[in-house]
């Protein structure tokens, strides 16, 4: 991974022309809004996109990352708020995908599938460090629950964050970070 | 016979339970830091360095080291010459686990049924509780708060006897290699050998609990501990998944005897998070 210096910054929303010129590994500092949804809050989101409900979020040119923060004191916007496994939400990440999000953020290795949406669909999967939930924190100024209050450290919040530091895991072109995945084809 | 007063259990126990949760223990902020001067890559320094600073935040800044603060794991040795007045030993921990998760801002992560999801116990009971006799009249409480994406990864195999050290060591590498970075490596790795079933599972957890990196007393035993650290390490998983750097600190092992017809192992897959704190009463 490149240091701090090289680490690129992107303004969200993303947009095609930047997503296309990333690669798997590139380091990216995100500042913008992003929307956390981790197992409780992609089910509901799933089934009500089949049931063409309403959704509590625009999902068109979103970023959705994958954290149920800790309870946040009244001096700070947050608590640690680090990545979870992104491979539980490895199902729904495609239908998500179709449906207009432009990249997702956890850790870890995700099914094939998910490799292969973000090709077709040229959107992105990045990693941010897991269990560095304090360390994170501190990159998000702003977070409010948007959706699904009564699942607790589980509800959407909308995140505001300012350069938030993450590597591209999976890019537009089929490419991964992690060192045992087999060329896509 | 000593009387001790179920309330001080309590406290003691939310205590430990914030403790552990802003506080990475010292042998593990230094295993850290040996892996990552012996790291390879930028990205593994890079991850490492991250991990190092976001324990010194956590102390200093008092913010949970992770977000997933963990299910309340509780080992007693209780003395049998204590006499405890007041609430059970069960009551009396989970309402130490109830009030540090509340006082410590630290997530509750417990739902109530395993199937219908939708209800969050609220403040991470029910704590998982092992309790044994021991002479004496002191208690002594371990408390580890064990995230779920590394406890996730954990396995048990039923081997066969003739499968032997290759079988166990074969095992435990195919199943760090599929794991990747899901667990959080680097890793601590508890692996219990024997028994049963059921107690290679708790022998896997307890070997967690001793000082990070401190060999198994048998030579024999410790140096299979090595063996699968070598090979766990030879997988080039990595920091994170990423390579360039150590996958497990260290692997800490415990034996039972077992039946003849029987090679139990279990695998207790523990993240850098390794949050357990001791007390003694
Ligand atoms: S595996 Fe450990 S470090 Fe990673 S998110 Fe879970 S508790 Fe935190």
């Amino acid at each position: 991974m490149p240091s701090e210096s090289e680490a690129r910054q992107i303004r969200l929303p993303l947009t095609a022309d930047v997503i296309v010129q990333l690669r798997a590994g590139d380091s990216v500092r995100l500042s913008g809004a992003i929307y956390t949804a981790r197992d409780a809050a992609h089910q509901r989101l799933i089934s009500a996109l089949e049931a063409g409900q309403q959704l509590p979020i625009d999902l068109a040119g979103s970023v959705i990352y994958y954290c149920g923060p800790t309870p946040a004191p009244s001096e700070r916007v947050i608590g640690a708020a680090g990545p979870t496994t992104s491979s539980r939400m490895d199902t729904f990440a495609p239908r998500l995908y179709a449906a207009g999000v432009q990249a997702t953020i956890g850790k870890g290795q995700r099914a094939l599938q998910v490799r292969q949406a973000c090709r077709k669909h040229g959107c992105l999967y990045l990693i941010a460090t897991g269990g560095a939930g304090a360390l994170l924190s501190l990159f998000i100024t702003q977070a409010q629950v948007v959706g699904y209050a009564d699942l607790g450290p589980e509800a959407i919040r909308k995140l505001t964050v300012a350069e938030f530091p993450v590597l591209v895991g999976y890019d537009a072109h089929g490419g991964s970070i992690f060192a045992g995945d087999e060329d896509l084809d | 016979m000593r009387e001790i007063q179920s309330s001080q259990i309590t406290e003691v126990v939310a205590e430990l339970c914030q403790c552990a949760n802003y506080e990475l223990p010292e042998d593990v902020v230094e295993a850290l830091r040996r892996s990552r001067e012996a790291a390879t890559s930028q990205v593994a320094r890079t991850v490492l360095d991250q991990l190092l600073e976001n324990a010194r935040l956590a102390r200093d800044e008092h913010i949970p080291y992770c977000q997933d603060t963990g299910l309340a794991v509780v080992f007693v040795e209780l003395g049998q010459d204590v006499h405890l007045v007041g609430e059970d030993i069960y009551t009396a921990i989970n309402g130490g686990v109830r009030q540090g998760y509340e006082e410590g801002y630290l997530r509750p992560s417990v739902v109530a049924d395993p199937l219908d999801r939708a209800t969050n116990t609220g403040d991470n009971t029910p704590a998982i509780v092992h309790l044994r006799m021991v002479p004496g009249e002191e208690i002594k409480l371990h408390l580890a708060a064990k995230g779920g994406g590394s406890e996730n990864m954990s396995a048990l195999w039923m081997l066969t006897p003739t499968d032997g050290a290759e079988g166990i060591v074969e095992a435990i590498v195919g199943r760090i290699q599929e794991a990747g970075g899901k667990p959080c490596p680097p890793l601590i790795l508890g692996v219990g050998l024997g028994g049963n079933f059921e107690k290679a599972a708790l022998l896997a957890k307890e070997a967690l609990l001793r000082p990070l990196g401190q060999p198994n007393d048998d030579p024999q035993l410790a140096e299979l501990e090595q063996r699968i650290l070598a090979a766990v390490n030879a997988t080039g998983v990595g920091p994170m998944g990423l390579g360039g750097g150590e996958t497990a600190l260290a692997v800490h092992l415990l034996s039972y005897p077992c039946h003849l017809a029987s090679l139990p192992v279990a695998l207790n897959v523990q993240c850098h998070a390794a949050r357990h704190q001791s007390v003694t009463i």
